[in-house]
């Protein structure tokens, strides 16, 4: 075939596939995609389960001080849960043509990034009620509008995961309610804990949408349906009012609500923080990165053996 | 014995043997060998709560002071918990964790499958949830021995050490006192004793799949189910009770 | 990265309710179909989804490509007459 009658063979691709965005149809892992889109997915979707993955260590790290055996088990169920979604998405990934165990090595060599709010400690118990109720409220906010992109294996894990983390952020704001409603030091930690967590989870939706750098060929392709912008404002929107609901302070003063807008107006968010934890430099991007090196290297003798037998099985 | 009293030691005995199970099961979460061993291990610790917290609940029922589940989970020292010794031991590695949980598992489950007919209700009822949960943990565990066993030299070798470092703990489970012979008397709890040899045959069957020996005689420690523990304990204690105890007042 | 660290992957067929058709749920990384059934029970079990388990290893499975979609399902466009709703049934007539 001559050079030009591939470039036309391309083109009609690519018109056929614009095509089908445009229609709102959804793309199928052997339907033709430009490289673009594959790329740019398969770097969202593993950012996105590796999220979830790092995620179940900062809660992870109150599991075995739970203050009651049902808060035990809520937090169990919880975390359990993260590993499950890493699990649909990896494997919605994987359609992609990368497997799990590529991209957990992108994670592990510090190539592959994940959600910078992890990066953070979670230092009392009240950080339990705070990253489910904002952290989960976030990712809500967030998977609410990745259930409608373009990408079907995407998509369908979304809705599963917006279904199963329903419970996530409520628990969490009934952790905050439970302790601002307590005695004056469960009262304490709760602030305490919004004090540290408000802005590095208004951080989480990226950056503000002139400097979102992959934002435009990701709404062209309906991967993203909204901007940064949008969806942190959507989530401080619905999140004011439940603060105060239940009597905590949003540590920004110049949150104020517009009537003119509908929307409130909030302070100046910390870009340079974001991007600086995003790089690995946050307080806990050494700690996470070796949790998770620790975990995979101290598995590595199972996953083995496990192998090792199948393959003497299959012989016999 | 009262039978109040012995049927208050006796739901206690098995929910301290769940709940600390379920606490070295917390730990793993996050940091198993693989996503999917994680999810399952968590799935483990979920049953285990949801076991002690059954049969806490029962015994502050029949104390009837007016304590809940968490007041006797939380507000004990680690002389008064009274859990087999096996399920205090620390994760050490994967194989450890696997035998420990295979070498109880056996036991809760042959215990749970007779206490599906005890004469109390509430135990009954208890039991035949259990009964389920650990009929899978079992075979969970089984089949990780039988892989670890039969699989590379490494992984022989550590479930091996595992196997060892675990055994001393294994005739106690099958301790029993006057409390376990009051209960017995009216139908209530089981006589463990009868269960020695179905356990003997499940761990022999499994240890022979894996390419392992079982261990002869050995030092066996006692005394776990009335106090007597392993040094272990009282860490796992300090940081699962340290909260309702800073903040006594607290609701959480 | 060694074939030893990434274990092939299992779909998951799961049946919601006694006499229903399994679905497919997703897959799990398994090294042998004994372990693969029971991740799958453990990773999509979890709310009591499922009453009955298949696991099928992922290469098993032969899948149609989207250019056959045409030659494959549009064919059935003009066959009217599979569908009961074709048939007019005589006016009275209650049942057929």
């Amino acid at each position: 075939m001559n050079q030009p009658q591939i470039q036309e063979d391309e083109q009609k691709h690519v018109d056929a596939f614009n095509a089908r965005i445009a229609a709102g149809k959804t793309i199928e892992p052997k339907d033709w995609m430009p490289e673009k889109y594959r790329k740019q997915l398969l770097r969202m979707m593993s950012q996105h389960a590796h999220s979830e993955v790092v995620g179940m260590l900062p809660e992870g790290n109150w599991l075995t001080r739970a203050p009651s055996l049902m808060r035990k088990a809520v937090l169990l169920a919880k975390v359990q849960d993260e590993a499950g979604h890493g699990l649909y998405i990896y494997s919605g990934a994987e359609t992609l043509g990368t497997d799990r165990a590529e991209m957990i090595d992108q994670l592990l060599s510090g190539k592959a990034k994940y959600a910078s709010i992890f990066n953070y400690p979670t230092l009392n118990w009240a950080d339990m009620g705070a990253v489910g109720w904002l952290v989960d409220g976030a990712a809500i906010v967030n998977q609410t509008a990745l259930a409608k992109c373009s990408y079907g294996p995407y998509a369908r894990a979304m809705i599963r995961i917006c279904k199963e983390e329903n419970f996530h952020s409520k628990q969490g704001y009934q952790i905050m309610a439970h302790m601002m409603s307590g005695t004056k030091e469960q009262q304490e930690m709760a602030q305490d804990a919004i004090n540290r967590f408000w802005w590095p989870v208004l951080m989480m939706f990226g950056p503000s949408d002139a400097d979102s750098p992959n934002s435009d060929d990701l709404m062209k392709w309906k991967v993203k349906l909204y901007s940064n912008d949008d969806l942190r404002q959507r989530f401080i929107d619905r999140t004011v009012p439940q603060a105060e609901a239940i009597g905590i302070k949003i540590p920004d003063d110049k949150l104020k609500w517009n009537p003119t807008t509908r929307h409130y107006e909030f302070g100046e968010i910390n870009f340079d923080e974001l991007k600086s934890v995003i790089t690995g430099n946050g307080p806990c991007n050494k700690l996470r990165m070796k949790q998770r090196n620790d975990a995979h290297k101290n598995g590595a003798w199972v996953r083995e053996a496990a192998i090792a037998y199948a393959e003497k099985r299959a012989k016999e | 014995m009262e039978t109040n009293i012995a049927l208050y030691k006796y739901c206690v005995r098995i929910a301290d043997t769940s709940l600390i199970l379920a606490q070295r099961m917390c730990e793993w979460c996050g940091h198993g060998p693989i996503l999917e061993e994680d999810i399952a291990m968590s799935n483990m610790g979920l049953d285990l709560i949801g076991q002690s917290r059954g049969f806490y609940s029962y015994a502050a029922k029949l104390e009837s002071k007016g304590r809940t589940e968490d007041d006797i989970a939380y507000f004990r020292n680690e002389r008064e918990f009274l859990n087999r010794c096996i399920v205090e031991q620390p994760n050490t590695n994967f194989a450890f964790t696997m035998m420990r949980s295979f070498l109880h598992g056996c036991l809760a489950y042959l215990q749970f499958r007779t206490l599906v007919k005890s004469k109390d209700d509430t135990i009954a009822g208890l039991s035949e949830k259990a009964l389920k949960e650990m009929t899978y943990h079992v075979r969970h565990a089984s089949e990780w021995i039988i892989r670890l066993g039969d699989g590379t030299d490494v992984s022989h070798e550590k479930v091996k050490e595992a196997l060892e470092n675990l055994w001393q703990f294994t005739d106690e489970l099958f301790e029993m006192d006057e409390v376990d012979q009051a209960l017995i008397k009216s139908g209530i709890a089981c006589d463990i004793s009868m269960l020695r040899a179905e356990w003997d045959q499940m761990v022999n069957e499994v240890l022979a799949k894996a390419k392992l020996e079982r261990p002869l005689g050995g030092y066996q420690s006692k005394g776990g189910f009335n106090g007597a523990h392993t040094e272990h304990l009282g860490h796992l204690l300090s940081e699962m009770q340290y909260l309702p105890r800073a903040y006594p007042d607290a609701i959480w | 990265m060694s074939t030893k660290d990434n274990w092939p992957t299992w779909e998951v067929f799961t049946q919601q309710k006694n006499g229903a058709a399994h679905e497919h749920a997703g897959n799990v990384h398994a090294p042998d179909a004994e372990m693969a059934l029971l991740n799958a029970r453990d990773v999509y079990g979890r709310r009591q989804e499922a009453v009955n388990i298949w696991v099928v290893p992922s290469v098993a499975i032969t899948a149609s490509t989207p250019e056959d979609m045409g030659p494959f399902f549009e064919p059935g466009n003009d066959k009217m007459y599979r569908w009961p709703n074709y048939y007019k049934t005589p006016e009275g007539i209650k049942q057929i």
